[in-house]
């Protein structure tokens, strides 16, 4: 133990405090990306670009910015109706996810609406709690 | 004297280094062959067949109605995969993919590109001349997208699990995943005689990156044989 000689041994405790330092914040910066990547783009692309005629693109997206108030019930229920995106009809099946929590769901929203030249204002929690809250039941026609 | 003495080995090493990086392989590239093989000695003594397995026999209809069976791809390349058109997890990633490599090779007849699909109660003729035209496939011999079940067979399923098993690819229901289908997104590369030369992981940029070099390789050695048989 001569590295830890007694100069330095009173550091040792502040030191030990440092390491745990990065325990005491969380881990939601980027929140929304990595929500994407993991939930999102698979379908939709890593650039929000869709697929051919088969997936709606969100990059640049007419539909994101005229139904805007809908989109975390569209998330949480997902939808089986044709669409229309940019001029272009979709039909295919959007899987829902439940799990998502309302600060989640704000902070993806958020990423999207803020990437591929979509510019949406920022959403609060509040905002989309409430929309949620007023969302139609699941297969109820919307 | 005594740096000299130094400096030529370390020359020579770094010589023979520099020349291992860069040095080509000389022998021509070739695709290995998946899958078990057979060795069957021949009756009059002489050195032994090796039997490579292939890819069993098929029967499919594709989007415009023709039957698709292995002869179809007769002395030509394939590329295979396995999907669904409803199929929200891993499809879309896996057939964006593989568009981008029909786009490489749209207009190289020597490859085919051929994907099933493993909901055939779902996914009739109709809807999969919808999903084709919607990713922008108007030509069904190019890229055929076939289905085990054109008539309602109920052994459709089983029939297209197994074949799947054969292309290495592993499909199964599963109530748990997206879809209800769980399958992984391989793309196998067959050659002319059906032996699967290549199994590609669709999620992977880099593995279908090398599909798009080894494409080429095997059409190669295709072409080398028909110019065999032609003399």
């Amino acid at each position: 133990m001569t590295v830890f000689s007694m100069p330095f041994r009173h550091l040792l405790p502040g030191l030990l405090l440092l390491l745990l330092l990065p325990g005491c914040f969380s881990n939601n910066r980027h929140q929304g990306e990595k929500l994407y990547a993991k939930n999102c783009a698979g379908c939709h692309g890593d650039q929000g670009q869709g697929l051919a005629r088969l997936i709606p693109p969100l990059a640049g997206s007419d539909f994101l910015a005229d139904h805007r108030a809908q989109l975390p019930c569209l998330l949480r229920n997902g939808q089986n109706e044709v669409i229309v995106v940019n001029g272009v009809g979709y039909h295919n099946i959007m899987p829902g996810n439940k799990a998502l929590t309302s600060a989640q769901m704000t902070n993806l929203l958020n990423f999207i609406e803020s990437h591929w030249g979509n510019e949406a204002a920022p959403r609060t929690i509040r905002d989309v709690q409430q929309q949620l809250d007023a969302c139609p039941a699941p297969g109820a026609a919307q | 004297m005594l740096l000299h003495r130094l400096l030529l080995p370390v020359g020579a090493a770094l010589f023979l280094a520099v020349t291992a990086c860069t040095a080509p392989p000389k022998q021509a590239a070739q695709l290995p062959i998946m899958g078990e093989r057979d060795v069957r000695p021949r009756a009059d003594g002489g050195p032994a067949d090796t039997v490579f397995a292939t890819v069993p026999r098929f029967r499919l209809t594709d989007q415009a109605r023709q039957v698709i069976t292995n002869q179809t791809f007769a002395g030509r390349a394939y590329v295979a995969d396995f999907f669904f058109a409803t199929c929200p997890g891993i499809c879309p990633k896996m057939q964006g993919e593989l568009l981008k490599v029909y786009t490489k090779f749209a207009a190289d007849k020597r490859v085919v590109f051929l994907s099933h699909t493993i909901d055939p109660a779902h996914d009739t003729i109709p809807v999969l001349r919808d999903y084709a035209q919607r990713l922008g496939i108007t030509d069904a011999s190019r890229w055929h997208f076939a289905t085990t079940g054109a008539h309602g067979e109920p052994t459709a399923k089983d029939t297209v699990f197994q074949l799947a098993r054969a292309y290495f690819t592993a499909a199964l229901p599963d109530k748990q995943a997206p879809g209800g289908f769980a399958h992984n997104g391989t793309f196998a590369l067959v050659d002319d005689q059906g032996h699967i030369r290549g199994l590609y992981d669709s999620l992977n940029p880099k593995e279908v990156a090398r599909l798009i070099e080894e494409l080429p390789i095997l059409l190669a050695e295709i072409d080398s044989r028909k110019a065999v048989a032609g003399k």
